[in-house]
């Protein structure tokens, strides 16, 4: 109990004080988050969507294997991306391994099943309602995934939170193909995982707390800035 | 130059569901522009005939066929649901999308689709959302939305069901204006009086099948068969 109180007064002399190393890999986790969840996002709705319209002869497996997608293990994922970048693998000549570019890349494997699932299901319902009156306007497979992504966007915005707080929270991908270098890579999780493994339990549950904190203002800010929930339906 | 689509020839046409027919088979010509109801007790299988004319269901056998070929015909037609279906957008975002689909400049097609709103009575809400409109104004906009792309021929599938007579009656007027302007109008309807004001011809459906075609007025005075005679009467058809 001792701990969560001291680490609550951390968090808030951290954020008080405007801590240089706390601004830094805050500023640090968001960069990485927010543009892997832009990339998933460009990817996942979409191809939500397509999925949700189409009818094709696998398209229940691809769907299943999506979903199960959404529970892939992060360490999987590190381990894979960190294969495919170090210096023997495929993509080694680029030189990204422990740069802020590969734990994106590692993000967005993480996220887009959760956004391309959450977008399918929700498009999936709106199309059962819009069915018969797109096909009888006779619009194209690409104008009605555009209508059903527009008229579903507040929606469609759950998805891309959801693949936020995945990409936001998570620590075991980005510490692999990261590497928690002090002031290029380290992230608050990352940070925490270093802080706790050093019986620091104050600054690790104080970062815990900001970053909750973080992940709270940037879903209160979007829906602020896209005005979900201020009409009656929709 | 648009072609006409019309005439429509469903040939020993059917619609069939997990092995169930729901209609026909049909033989069915609708030559020239008119008011063709089509007619019958529930379940008779109006919805799926409409349906079937327009596309949205395949023949289990025989044909549907157009004058011009079928994607042709389907940008010259319109269809009005029973139960609107409404866009989660304002009402003129509802009423000017088929322009939008058809290339028309979203600034142009507002502008088209609030004159539509004015002539059908929204004119006030044209920024409402349109599910929050009611019954008989979201039937408005469905018509509006169905008329805006000036189609050769209109499908209505009780587009006054569960509407109040003052809503019915500006329904009405907006479909004379449409027929007035040379749209063939398809309805369906189990409201006698309904199909006595509007119809010029009538198909008359029971279980499926067409048991009777022709001229509306020859219809409603001296029905060919003991089922339509029954319907008219008012008698319960099981």
């Amino acid at each position: 109990m001792n701990d969560i109180v001291a680490g609550v007064l951390e968090a808030a002399r951290l954020i008080v004080t405007l801590d240089a190393d706390l601004a830094e890999i805050t500023l640090r986790s968001l960069q990485i988050t927010v543009t892997a969840v832009a990339v998933a996002s460009v990817v996942g709705l979409p191809l939500g969507a397509w999925l949700a319209v189409s009818r094709f002869r696998w398209r229940r497996h691809v769907i299943a294997i999506v979903n199960a997608l959404m529970g892939l293990p992060p360490v999987v994922v590190g381990l894979v991306v960190y294969i495919l970048l170090s210096r023997s693998g495929p993509f080694g000549v680029f030189g990204l391994l422990f740069t802020p570019t590969a734990m994106i890349f590692a993000q967005v494997i993480i996220a887009t099943p959760l956004v391309v699932s959450i977008t399918h299901q929700a498009i999936r319902e709106l199309w059962a309602e819009y069915h018969d009156l797109l096909l009888s306007l006779s619009a194209s497979k690409s104008q009605r995934i555009r209508a059903l992504i527009w008229d579903g966007r507040r929606a469609l915005l759950t998805a891309s939170l959801a693949g936020f707080g995945r990409a936001i929270g998570e620590v075991g991908a980005i510490m692999i193909v990261g590497g928690n270098i002090d002031h290029a890579t380290r992230v608050l999780t990352t940070a925490i995982a270093l802080e706790t493994s050093k019986g620091n339990f104050p600054l690790a549950l104080g970062l815990g707390f900001v970053l909750i904190l973080l992940a709270m203002a940037v879903n209160i800010a979007i829906h602020n800035l896209l005005r979900t929930e201020r009409t009656s339906r929709w | 130059m648009v072609s006409p689509i019309l005439p429509l020839r469903l040939n020993d046409a059917s619609v069939v569901r997990r092995g169930k027919t729901l209609v026909g088979p049909v033989e069915i010509e609708i030559v020239s522009p008119g008011f063709t109801i089509v007619i019958g007790p529930n379940g008779s299988g109006k919805t799926s005939l409409l349906r079937l004319m327009h596309g949205l269901e395949r023949s289990a056998s025989g044909s549907v066929k157009w004058a011009v070929a079928k994607e042709e015909a389907r940008r010259q037609q319109s269809f009005v649901f029973q139960l609107p279906i409404m866009m989660r957008r304002s009402v003129v975002d509802c009423i000017c999308y088929p322009l939008l689909l058809r290339g028309t400049r979203k600034s142009k097609a507002r502008e088209i689709a609030a004159d539509w709103a004015k002539r059908i009575g929204l004119g006030a809400m044209i920024e409402h959302r349109a599910a929050s409109l009611s019954g008989g104004e979201m039937q408005k906009l469905a018509l509006a939305r169905a008329l805006i792309t000036s189609p050769q021929v209109l499908f209505l599938d009780e587009p006054c069901a569960n509407l109040d007579g003052r809503a019915t009656r500006d329904i009405e007027t907006i479909l004379a204006n449409a027929r007035a302007a040379g749209t063939c109008i398809v309805m369906a309807t189990h409201d006698l009086g309904q199909a006595r004001r509007l119809a010029k011809s009538v198909l008359f459906l029971y279980r499926g099948r067409l048991h009777e075609t022709g001229d509306a007025a020859e219809f409603f005075d001296s029905p060919a068969t003991p089922e339509s005679a029954a319907f008219l009467r008012g008698d319960i058809l099981e």
